[in-house]
């Protein structure tokens, strides 16, 4: 561990799956609706660190391939998602998740 | 092939013309379906006895087979052999004078049609009944005459009473007819088939029983429901009451047929009776408790309609006594005479009721003769008919019941010598009454039509001259005759009886017209004991009714019904709303928590995955 | 050397993740993000991983980030306030089922994970290599995303948009 060459690749992900459990806080903690998917995108960004590291491990160029579409598709969510709450401030001039509640039996 | 499926044929076309059609018919083309399907079944009963005489044997005609089911096969047959003839001509001959009395009687009243197609209907049952040749075909005249006789007692059906007293009779018969179901279960279950020659053979074959066994059982229970259509006792309360209906139906129907469905079931199962002494015994037993119960309560009662209805319920009493003893052709014998008189006491006194525009009461009757003679007269037959007074058709036949309870027990023969002396008596009492003595009553009295007083004649005749028709021979090829034993004296010591029930009455209402009151007074608890008919049906009310009822309420309805069965189905309901209600709760409309399922969720599938790979690798 | 280098970047990124989860206005919580990008498009470049690295910067950092703070700012979304009906049941397990997850994500790593290590130098994910990938084996995904974008484009306009009266 103290080596100061090679790091191990449980390293990078435990990173990762810690990156990933700080986003999963995030997303149920606050009531922020942006805040909340920021912690979303936080998620994303953790998985991403895991696939990159397991092409790296296996040598081949697949899994940073993946990575790349996950970034489009958090791209393209984004866009629209905001877009939703966007509308969703409009129609109700608030950002607090647990306001947005009318769809409560 | 007769094609004896005619006899019964005639009257059901004619009940499905008249029940369907008859709203819309004149009354002329009612009274030419429903008399003239009755008249044809006569008519043809006398064509085909023409044809088939000597009727030695029985002749048996297969329609169908009706069911088949593992080794029990039940056709269709209809038989007829001698005893069949005797019902067969009583039953559509006084059918078809009935119905003709009918169409006067009715003439007036709501429901013209509906009345026609019931008696047809009821004319067709009997007659289904009489043919059968196997007990389940049997059975299904006899609940269907009880049908009738509910409809037809309970014909004036807005009258609570009369709907109370149709009532009566068909749950009451009911009672009868469970134990006559229970003989035909066991019937089959020792026999293996209810074909009466099949059953009346294997019965021939077995040894008398002196104890307790099957062929008691069935005899007992046979004559449970014989006693229900029969009106003996216990069962007999209902004819009492029946008499709420028409007077034609009364006569029909609870004087000449349908009652004496009882006594023909009897003396037709006669090869499975003879095989049980105690069974024969309890027979003729009941049949002389109720001979002498119901006349005594005959003596006392005020309505003619009622004095009758009793008498019927002792006649037949009588008819059960000889068929206990053994004298099967003896209670055939009193079947047809008596169905001759008291068919005629009966609408005699419908006659007498019509002139009194609906007067029942006799107390407010008196004086009659001068005023409707042919009423009169006709009756008289029939009075001297049932008093016994030779030589006329109830004598022969009392008196051959009478002689065979002497031989088998002879106090059997007094106590049925005093009955007789009691019959002569409520009679007289009733015709003098009646007839005699001045009128006390505010109505105008006039004759009957001719449709009305011809059939009185007709029966009057039979009444007078019934007697000389030799039905105990004619009947030798069914029952065996025992040794005749004219014992003369036996046959003075009834008639005297008659003459003093007779005399007595004379005594007791014309010569000194304030007697009976005064007897009443004196022996006051008892008259009114037997005025009351012995509270038989309160008692059966307070220990059979009220008790059946009150436990029907609480336990099977409330209990059983609304509490058990409403209780799983409409708690079915709740269950499935509470547990709806909870899983609403689910449904909270916080993304928050939609959120942390999510996450629940997640947790849970990596934990299996983790435990699917086997932990620790 | 890289143990070095991948811990202070990973210090930076879990230190700027935690940040974002705590803090109360969300612009600040925005920039948070755009802290751990970077120093996840760091740690990429210490995998090897050089496209992704720079793709990561321009479209996550560049693009989307400076979309979520364009709407952060038009929205003029404040601090956070107090929910009329908050969810008891998220604020119950928030933090035990983070604690769940951190844990059996742990678990799986350390059990889990091949025994091998990563040195800085090895070039896997080269721009040319990736190409190569995603114009041949991968083409049709390839295509399929640019649907994709343009869908999402014709959805954020639709939703975004004003009123027409």
């Amino acid at each position: 561990m103290g080596v100061m060459g090679a790091v191990p690749l449980s390293w990078y992900l435990m990173l990762s799956a810690i990156l990933f459990s700080l986003g999963v806080a995030g997303f149920l903690m606050r009531k922020n609706l942006i805040t909340i998917f920021m912690s979303i995108e936080l998620m994303l960004n953790a998985v991403n660190l895991s696939f990159v590291t397991f092409s790296r491990h296996y040598k081949q160029v697949d899994g940073q391939i993946f990575t790349f579409f996950v970034m489009v598709v958090a791209a393209a969510e984004a866009a629209v998602g905001l877009a939703i709450i966007l509308t969703v401030f409009k129609n109700r001039s608030t950002l607090l998740v647990d306001d947005v509640d009318s769809l409560r039996l | 092939m007769h094609y004896l499926w005619l006899i019964p044929a005639f009257p059901l076309a004619g009940f499905l013309i008249n029940g369907l059609l008859g709203r819309r018919l004149p009354k002329s083309i009612i009274n030419l379906v429903a008399v003239g399907s009755v008249l044809l079944s006569f008519l043809w009963v006398v064509k085909t006895l023409q044809a088939l005489m000597p009727l030695e044997s029985a002749h048996i005609e297969h329609y169908f087979t009706w069911i088949s089911s593992g080794t029990l096969n039940i056709p269709y047959e209809l038989s007829v052999d001698r005893l069949t003839a005797v019902m067969l001509l009583v039953v559509t001959g006084i059918g078809s004078l009935i119905h003709i009395y009918a169409t006067g009687y009715m003439a007036h009243e709501d429901g013209y049609y509906r009345f026609f197609a019931y008696l047809n209907l009821f004319m067709f049952f009997m007659l289904t009944l009489v043919l059968a040749n196997n007990y389940l075909i049997l059975f299904v005249g006899w609940e269907g005459v009880g049908l009738c006789s509910y409809l037809l007692i309970g014909f004036y059906y807005l009258k609570h009473s009369a709907s109370t007293a149709g009532n009566k009779a068909f749950i009451v018969n009911r009672i009868g007819d469970f134990g006559f179901s229970i003989a035909i279960f066991l019937i089959v279950a020792t026999f293996g088939t209810l074909d009466f020659p099949k059953v009346f053979e294997a019965v021939k074959a077995l040894p008398v029983e002196t104890s307790a066994g099957m062929l008691t059982a069935i005899c007992l229970l046979l004559m449970v429901g014989a006693a229900g259509k029969s009106a003996q006792v216990p069962l007999y309360v209902w004819l009492p009451d029946a008499m709420e209906g028409p007077t034609p139906v009364s006569a029909l129907i609870h004087a000449a047929t349908m009652v004496t469905a009882g006594v023909y079931m009897v003396a037709r199962s006669s090869a499975i009776f003879l095989k049980s002494p105690f069974a024969m015994d309890t027979v003729a037993w009941i049949g002389l408790v109720t001979a002498v119960m119901a006349a005594t309560i005959g003596m006392t009662q005020n309505d003619i309609k009622k004095v009758f209805a009793y008498s019927t319920v002792s006649q037949l009493g009588y008819m059960f006594l000889a068929l206990g003893v053994g004298a099967f052709s003896a209670g055939i014998f009193h079947v047809m005479t008596h169905a001759f008189f008291k068919a005629l006491l009966f609408l005699g006194a419908g006659s007498v009721i019509h002139a009194l525009s609906g007067e029942q009461d006799l107390r407010h009757m008196g004086g009659l003769y001068k005023k409707i003679p042919v009423t009169f007269i006709t009756l008289a037959c029939a009075w001297v008919a049932i008093a016994g007074v030779p030589p006329f058709s109830g004598f022969h036949s009392k008196d051959e019941i009478l002689l065979a309870a002497h031989h088998h027990a002879p106090w059997m023969y007094w106590v049925g010598v005093v009955t007789a002396g009691m019959t002569a008596f409520y009679v007289s009492r009733a015709m003098f009454l009646c007839f005699f003595g001045s009128y006390r009553g505010h109505h105008h009295p006039h004759e009957s039509p001719a449709s009305m007083t011809i059939p009185l004649g007709v029966l009057a005749l039979l009444s007078l001259g019934g007697g000389y028709i030799h039905i105990p021979q004619f009947l030798e090829p069914v029952f065996p005759l025992a040794e005749a034993h004219h014992d003369q004296s036996l046959m003075v010591i009834s008639v005297a009886a008659g003459a003093l029930g007779i005399g007595l009455a004379w005594f007791m209402y014309l010569a000194r017209p304030g007697l009976a009151d005064s007897v009443a007074n004196a022996f006051g608890g008892l008259y009114k004991l037997v005025y009351n008919k012995y509270f038989v049906d309160e008692i059966y009310q307070s220990t059979l009714v009220n008790p059946l009822v009150a436990g029907s309420r609480t336990v099977l309805w409330k209990g059983l019904d609304a509490g058990l069965i409403d209780g799983i189905v409409n708690g079915t309901g709740s269950a499935s709303q509470w547990v709806g209600a909870k899983c609403r709760r689910l449904q909270s409309g916080n993304i928050r928590t939609y959120a942390t399922w999510v996450v629940v969720g997640a947790v849970v599938l990596l934990v299996s995955i983790g435990l699917a790979s086997g932990g620790a690798r | 050397m890289d143990a070095i280098l991948f811990l202070i970047f990973a210090a930076i990124a879990v230190a700027c993740a935690i940040n974002l989860v705590v803090q109360k206005h969300p612009i600040t919580s925005a920039l948070s993000l755009v802290g751990v990008m970077g120093a996840l498009a760091v740690i990429y470049l210490l995998l090897g991983a050089e496209f992704i690295a720079a793709a990561q910067m321009i479209v996550y950092a560049g693009a989307i980030m400076v979309l979520f703070v364009f709407v952060i700012m038009l929205l003029n979304a404040g601090e956070e306030k107090k929910p009329a009906r908050p969810s008891w049941f998220a604020k119950l397990l928030g933090i035990p089922l983070t604690i769940a997850v951190l844990g059996l994500l742990s678990f799986f790593v350390q059990h889990g994970s091949p025994q091998s290590s990563v040195t800085f130098g090895e070039y896997t994910g080269t721009a040319k290599d990736v190409g190569r990938a995603l114009f041949t084996t991968y083409l049709l995904p390839f295509e399929i995303t640019s649907v994709l974008i343009l869908v999402a484009i014709l959805g954020a306009v639709v939703l975004a948009r004003k009123e027409m009266d």
